[in-house]
Parts: C-alpha cells; sequence; structure tokens
C-alpha cells in the first residue's frame, strides 16, 4: 500500500509529466504546421506522439502505474485488443472501396 | 489514488466471506469508472476510427487556417493544466485539506470551462464560414465561400467533424458540471441552473449551442436527481473517481487535435 506522504513528496513529477506534455504538443504543432513528413508517415509521427503523450496521462495522472499488475494489464490488454479488432474491421473495407471506387 | 488500494486479504474478519477482499485490489467506485473509461475509450474509437475511414477514400479538405490551430493548441494547453490542478485536487483531498480540494476543483472548472468556450468559439466561426450540417441552424450569410463549397462537396468532413468534436465536448461539459456537484455540492445547483437560463437568452438564435445550452440544464437536472437521492459529503476517494474521468477527457483530446486538427492544417 502506498502511503499519502510519499505521493506528496514528489509532486514534482507532475509538474516534469505536465510540461513534457506540453512541449509534445508543441512538437505536434511544428510537425504539423511545418509539414515536414509526407502525410502518411506524418500520421505515423503524431500517433506515436499521441500515444506517448496518453501513456504519460494514464500512467502518471490517472496513477495506474501505482495500481496491481492485474489491474493494469486486465485495462491495457482489452482496450488494446478490442481497438486492433476495430482496425481489422473498419479498414479493410476502406481498402476494398478504393480498389473498387464509389459510386 | 494509490493511497487508497487496497491489498487483497487486508481485512480479516475471522468469517469467512463476511468481508470479500476487491478483485482488482482497488476500491469498487474506482473499478467501476475504470470500467466505464474503458467502454468509453471504445465509443471515441469507433468515432476516430469512422473519421479516418472516411479520409481514406474521400479527397480531404484542409481547412484549419493559422487561427484555428492557434486556438486549437491553446485548448490543448487549457485541457493539460486542467489535469495537473486536477492531480492537486486529488492530493489536497487526501490531506483532507477542504478549502484547497475546492480550490483546484474550481481551477480545473475554470480550465475545463475555457475549454468548451474557446471550442465553442472555434466552432461558431466555421459555421459562420459555410462548415454546417443540415440540421445546424444556418447563419445568413454562411451559403458562400470556401467552408460552404466543402460542406456541399464533402459532407463526410462537417458531419466526422462536428460528431466527433461535439461528442468531446459533451464529455467535458459533464466532466465541468461532476466536478462542480463534487467541490460545492448543492451550492452548484442554482449556479448551474443560472447559467443555463442566461445562457439560453443570451445566445443568438441563430447559434447551435442556443440549442446545446440544454445539455446544462439536462446535466442540472441529474445532479439534482443524484444529491437529492444521496446528499453525502464527499470524499477523497470521490475526488479520485471525478479526478480519472476529468483525466480521460484530456486523454480522448490528445488523439482529437492530431489527428482532426493537425493533420487538416491549411498552408498559405
Amino acid at each position: 500500500m502506498h502511503d499519502v506522504a510519499k505521493h506528496d513528496d514528489s509532486k514534482g513529477q507532475y509538474f516534469w509529466v505536465w510540461g513534457a506534455l506540453l512541449v509534445l504538443t508543441a512538437v505536434e504543432v511544428v510537425l504539423g504546421y511545418k509539414q515536414i513528413f509526407e502525410p502518411v508517415h506524418m500520421l505515423e509521427v503524431l500517433l506515436v506522439l499521441s500515444i506517448i503523450k496518453s501513456a504519460l496521462i494514464i500512467g502518471y495522472f490517472m496513477h495506474l502505474k501505482y495500481e496491481t499488475g492485474l489491474m493494469r494489464w486486465m485495462l491495457v490488454i482489452s482496450v488494446t485488443a478490442c481497438f486492433i479488432i476495430m482496425y481489422f474491421f473498419f479498414f479493410p473495407d476502406a481498402g476494398r472501396i478504393l480498389r473498387l471506387g464509389v459510386r | 489514488m494509490a493511497n487508497a488500494t487496497l491489498e487483497h486479504g487486508a481485512v480479516e474478519h475471522g468469517l469467512p466471506g463476511a468481508y470479500e477482499a476487491p478483485l482488482f485490489g482497488a476500491y469498487s467506485k474506482k473499478v467501476g469508472m475504470w470500467l466505464f473509461l474503458a467502454s468509453d475509450s471504445l465509443t471515441f474509437g469507433a468515432l476516430l476510427f469512422a473519421f479516418s475511414y472516411n479520409r481514406i477514400y474521400t479527397p480531404w479538405p484542409t481547412p484549419f487556417h493559422v487561427q484555428s490551430i492557434i486556438n486549437s493548441t491553446i485548448m490543448t494547453a487549457c485541457l493539460l493544466s486542467s489535469s495537473l490542478t486536477m492531480v492537486m485536487a486529488v492530493f489536497a483531498a487526501q490531506r483532507s485539506d477542504r478549502a484547497w480540494t475546492r480550490n483546484w476543483l474550481l481551477a480545473t472548472m475554470v480550465f475545463g470551462t475555457a475549454f468548451i468556450v474557446l471550442h465553442g468559439m472555434e466552432w461558431s466561426k466555421l459555421i459562420g464560414e459555410g462548415l454546417t450540417l443540415p440540421m445546424f441552424p444556418k447563419p445568413a450569410h454562411a451559403s458562400v465561400g470556401e467552408l460552404a463549397e466543402i460542406s456541399k462537396n464533402t459532407p463526410q468532413f462537417p458531419a466526422t467533424f462536428f460528431g466527433l468534436t461535439a461528442m468531446h465536448m459533451l464529455h467535458v461539459t459533464i466532466g465541468v458540471i461532476y466536478l462542480g456537484v463534487i467541490a460545492f455540492r448543492k451550492w452548484f445547483l442554482p449556479v448551474l441552473g443560472l447559467l443555463w437560463i442566461a445562457g439560453y437568452f443570451l445566445i443568438p438564435s441563430d447559434n447551435v449551442f442556443h440549442y446545446g445550452i440544454h445539455a446544462l440544464g439536462l446535466g442540472l437536472l441529474v445532479a439534482a436527481v443524484i444529491l437529492f437521492l444521496k446528499p453525502k459529503d464527499y470524499d477523497a476517494q470521490d475526488v479520485e473517481v471525478s479526478g480519472l474521468y476529468w483525466h480521460f477527457v484530456d486523454l480522448v483530446w490528445m488523439f482529437i487535435f492530431p489527428l482532426v486538427y493537425l493533420m487538416s492544417t491549411k498552408i498559405n
């Protein structure tokens, strides 16, 4: 069990996380506005940055980092699995439309 | 929060079955909120997939000029800052510091309200320039221009854009009401009622928020029923659970902002 004092002592880490999130947002804006990459690569880079930001929010601000391993893995695996299933349902169909054309 | 985490077998009454340790080592409200958030993430996931799916086979417009990007960047900073103040509110609640819990929750609500207002202004600007849906009230000058052409030729764009951002804005609004109830309990209800009535009379009838403001009325009704049925003094666990919800709306925006705004930037 974690005690309150321990977290109070480490409040500074939340300011670091907040700063990191703002910096990552600034990087995204610069990348998006300068259009440094081709659209597909831009999408990949922005998604990677978004996943890093979401991991910081979930791990630190939502404190999933401090929960039990069972809860951590149950949530992460189930949600990720659902997104993977959604991906396989949606995008092959979009590819089919690209091949057949839209009437 | 971690300090409230319960360990399996931590409580022993000597009576088998009299007390069952929680499955995930956390109190039930927190597990319930996590499960809700997991299911809600699929709602937003489906909307984001729908946005991306449409984008794949449609010539996609890039209507967001520098002003929209600056506006949405400030909105992002507001949400990120609100998450920090929410963490501070949880710490204050764990110290049983009621005054600072309320202050930090109020700061979070201010950031959240700033986000809603900025987003509302952005929506009004886009609608005024012609980016509309058939069910939106039409401003008189909205039928011509670049965005009006987008609405006519690529109706998928306004449909997915407004669908996705409206769902998120609704979540932020619910979050502000939720935090208001946690911070101020029944004293928040008259404030909410006044905002609802003032919003209805002050927002012009050709603005979509003239009708959207009724979300506050619905929130008022739900909050009043909850406070009537369970008029409790909210503790650190309640603050933490409300914080989970608040961080979630921040988390969702971290995907909406790059996918919707930054990938549709108009370079002059």
